[in-house]
């Protein structure tokens, strides 16, 4: 019908919706080692990927992820969003990424410190990334690849990540093609 | 009581009278109104869906994304209850009530076909790309000369004054240009291109011979205000209706124009299953409905009748409509009703990225591209050898965020928070030649809810269009790259037909009656006081988006019709 597909195709190559849009997968528990299922994440759940996202996006000057509310943003999509092949790589993911921290820490995710979390969610996503570079296109995505888009979609589309870290303004009220720009300027949110 | 059953009778065609009934209230139906009404005709319009109320039933659309549960996201229940619909761009979190539900409103594909749409007063003038460009008589002249379908009755000359009469009432901005194949209007002052638009704009009029362009979107968004719409705001949420009236809908412009003048009558929920045929007369003597909300049935009657109920509504209330007379549809003995179906084909096109204007941004949400005006078989310089007619580009460039995502922490945070490069993409709309077996015919084992047949579309693009894809993908990569763009990429995700909501054809103007359904005025050649000045009536679809043509049909078809109808000729 119009030009809007390739404007997000330029958004796609850029980079301005990479992680986000249209995404889908599915998750898990860890806390209590059994596996949830839609519309069963518990507040630990909550509290578990909130810590997550906030070492994806942490407090800066900013609010960081947890600030947001990134956790529970999470739950609904994979809820409401996801099918239930990725709702399965997302539940399941929620539980591999505990028994990484375990491994690797002696610890589980909620009891390591900021350092040790930073660490392992660091190697995690050079795995997601791995993976996603290999995989046939008919296999799963990567948990983590997914708990990461869904925590930057979530952050940048947040009251705090749109109007803090980034700029909003809900009614521009007029269009200039060419505006100055000086580095350090934040970007736009939408 | 014996006089009861006539007097009854007599009185329910006293209130169910009109002078004139349009069928449909999407951006041809609204204007069939607008112009029917303010010649002084009492005006029916039957819709089958919903009310929508100009800015009062545009629910949602001031929510910012943080309100919105999914975030403005599509939920697996949009995808169970709307399979189809959930496809389409302008499907969001918000503006999916403007969309139908496909569970409960099915139809056939014998070949894949997307049919988007929305049954609500409106239709998808709410919800539509907004884009609007003139035909030429590189258009109009197209069929007589390749052969491809029949010869339209009409030619740019023809039109072109109807253009000027809609267009100011519409409000389109746009800049002139004095390009012979896409002819200038009566444009609002047109919105600006951003710096790499500029620039590629530039390095195009100096790479081609050929005398090719860029030049800003035509776009029914009001870069001024227009009686009491707009202007624009520039949110970019058009599609979820503007509480501005920033664009161009049935909703914000021509329902309101009919309904000033006190003769519309417009009704909500009414299914139109046929149009009832008086032999005597040779005329059409009303429409049948079912009440959606009620499922009775109901007639109306009038001295004329226009159809807007979108290229395959159309078509199914013709074909639904047989008596002795017409027993394969009204007005069919031509047997060209529901065939010549045509969409443009797109989702073909490049993109690249630019290095440049670092110390450049944009400020607001421009929701307008470019175009680029066909450019292939417009004269002999210009002929092709490996395919007939042609096709345009829309696109645009922007700046957006994040150059990587990798890693997490502070690093990944900071890195998302900047404008990251230029880029800009364009994509393709080509044309699709009317094909006598592309078409939609009626199914009567399966029904749809109501009880009424379901459609059977059976729809393809041929050889003429995918040897024009091929060109349509390899050209847009010539220019981003000899506009100096980097990382050029090209796709063609071939969308089936039906998904570009172009669907055009299927009760054809013409010359001759024989061949075609309609005459040079949109009236049916066999039944003198039905019009159709939807996409149905469309002899070719050119690559054009084709609303401000329906509308210019319509206008001209409406005062047509009144004066005919003045001579006492209807």
């Amino acid at each position: 019908m119009n030009r809007r597909d390739a404007l997000s195709r330029v958004a796609l190559i850029l980079g301005g919706t990479v992680v986000g849009a249209h995404v889908f997968l599915e998750g898990c528990n860890p806390a209590e080692k059994k596996a949830a299922t839609p519309g069963t994440f518990s507040d630990s759940d909550i509290a578990y990927l909130d810590e997550i996202a906030d070492t994806i996006i942490p407090t800066t000057n900013t609010p960081g992820a947890k600030a947001a509310k990134v956790g529970a943003f999470m739950t609904v999509m994979v809820n409401d969003c996801y099918d239930e092949k990725d709702q399965k790589v997302f539940f399941d993911g929620m539980k591999q990424l505990d028994e990484a921290c375990n491994k690797q820490f002696g610890k589980s995710f909620m009891d390591v410190d900021a350092t040790q979390r930073k660490t392992l969610l660091t190697e995690i996503d050079k795995e997601a990334k791995d993976y996603m570079a290999k995989k046939k296109p008919e296999d799963s995505k990567h948990y983590f690849r997914l708990m990461k888009e869904l925590t930057l979609l979530g952050y940048f589309t947040s009251e705090i990540g749109a109007t803090q870290a980034l700029r909003y303004i809900a009614v521009p009220g007029k269009y200039e093609g060419c505006i100055p720009y000086k580095k350090g300027d934040r970007a736009w949110a939408t | 009581m014996p006089n009861d059953s006539t007097n009854i009778n007599n009185k329910a065609l006293a209130q169910n009278t009109y002078d004139a009934i349009v069928v449909g209230s999407g951006i041809s139906g609204g204007w069939a109104a607008k112009e029917l009404c303010e010649k002084g005709l009492k005006t029916l319009v039957l819709e089958r869906g919903r009310n929508v109320v100009h800015v009062k039933d545009y629910t949602g659309t001031t929510l910012d994304p943080w309100e919105l549960k999914h975030h403005g996201n599509r939920t697996q229940e949009d995808r169970k209850n709307s399979p189809i619909q959930s496809k389409c761009y302008a499907f969001n979190e918000v503006s999916k009530h403007f969309f139908v539900n496909d569970v409960e409103n099915p139809y056939n594909q014998v070949k894949p076909f997307d049919w988007i749409r929305g049954y609500h007063v409106g239709g998808r003038s709410l919800t539509w790309g907004r884009q609007c460009y003139r035909w030429s008589d590189v258009d109009f002249e197209a069929n007589a000369k390749d052969g491809h379908g029949a010869d339209w009755p009409i030619r740019y000359k023809d039109i072109a004054p109807w253009y000027d009469y809609v267009e100011p009432f519409v409000g389109i901005s746009g800049s002139l240009e004095g390009l012979p194949q896409l002819p200038d209007g009566k444009f609002l002052p047109p919105m600006e291109m951003n710096c790499l638009e500029k620039h590629v704009a530039e390095r195009i009029a100096k790479e081609f011979s050929d005398g090719r362009r860029m030049i800003i979107g035509r776009s029914a968004n009001h870069t001024q205000r227009v009686g009491d719409r707009g202007p624009c705001m520039y949110r970019n949420k058009c599609h979820e209706g503007c509480p501005f009236g920033g664009y161009f809908s049935s909703n914000s412009a021509t329902i309101p124009a009919a309904m000033k003048t006190g003769n519309l009558t417009l009704r909500p929920f009414s299914i139109v299953s046929e149009v009832i045929y008086d032999k005597e007369s040779k005329r059409a003597k009303g429409i049948r409905i079912i009440d959606a909300e009620t499922m009775k049935t109901e007639e109306f009657f009038a001295k004329i009748i226009f159809l807007n109920a979108s290229t395959l509504g159309t078509a199914f209330i013709l074909l639904n409509s047989t008596s002795d007379a017409f027993p394969n549809g009204l007005g069919n003995g031509s047997e060209q009703v529901g065939h010549n179906l045509m969409d443009h084909h797109y989702g073909v096109g490049a993109s690249g990225s630019y290095d440049g204007f670092q110390d450049q941004y944009i400020y607001g949400r421009r929701p307008n591209g470019i175009y680029i005006p066909r450019f292939r078989n417009i004269n002999a310089k210009t002929k092709r050898s490996d395919y007939v007619r042609g096709f345009g580009y829309q696109g645009g460039a922007s700046r957006g965020r994040a150059r990587t995502a990798e890693g997490v922490g502070e690093e990944l945070k900071n890195q998302l928070l900047e404008p990251g490069n230029w880029g800009m993409g364009i994509g393709s709309w080509g044309e699709h030649l009317p094909y006598y077996e592309n078409k939609a015919t009626l199914n009567k084992d399966k029904k749809d809810k109501w009880g009424l047949p379901t459609l059977d579309i059976d729809c393809e693009f041929k050889e003429n269009e995918m040897a024009m894809r091929k060109d349509m993908m390899n050209s847009a990569a010539e220019m981003l790259e000899k506009a100096g763009l980097k990382n050029v990429s090209t796709y063609d995700s071939m969308p089936a037909p039906g998904f570009c909501i172009h669907e055009m054809g299927t009760a054809r103007m013409g010359r001759d009656p024989k061949t075609s359904v309609l005459n040079g005025f949109n009236q049916m050649h066999e039944v003198k006081n039905v019009f159709i000045t939807d996409g149905a009536c469309m002899s070719s679809s050119a690559c054009q988006n084709p609303s401000i043509t329906y509308m210019a049909l319509t206008a001209r078809a409406a005062d047509y019709a009144v004066t005919e109808l003045k001579k006492m000729n209807i």
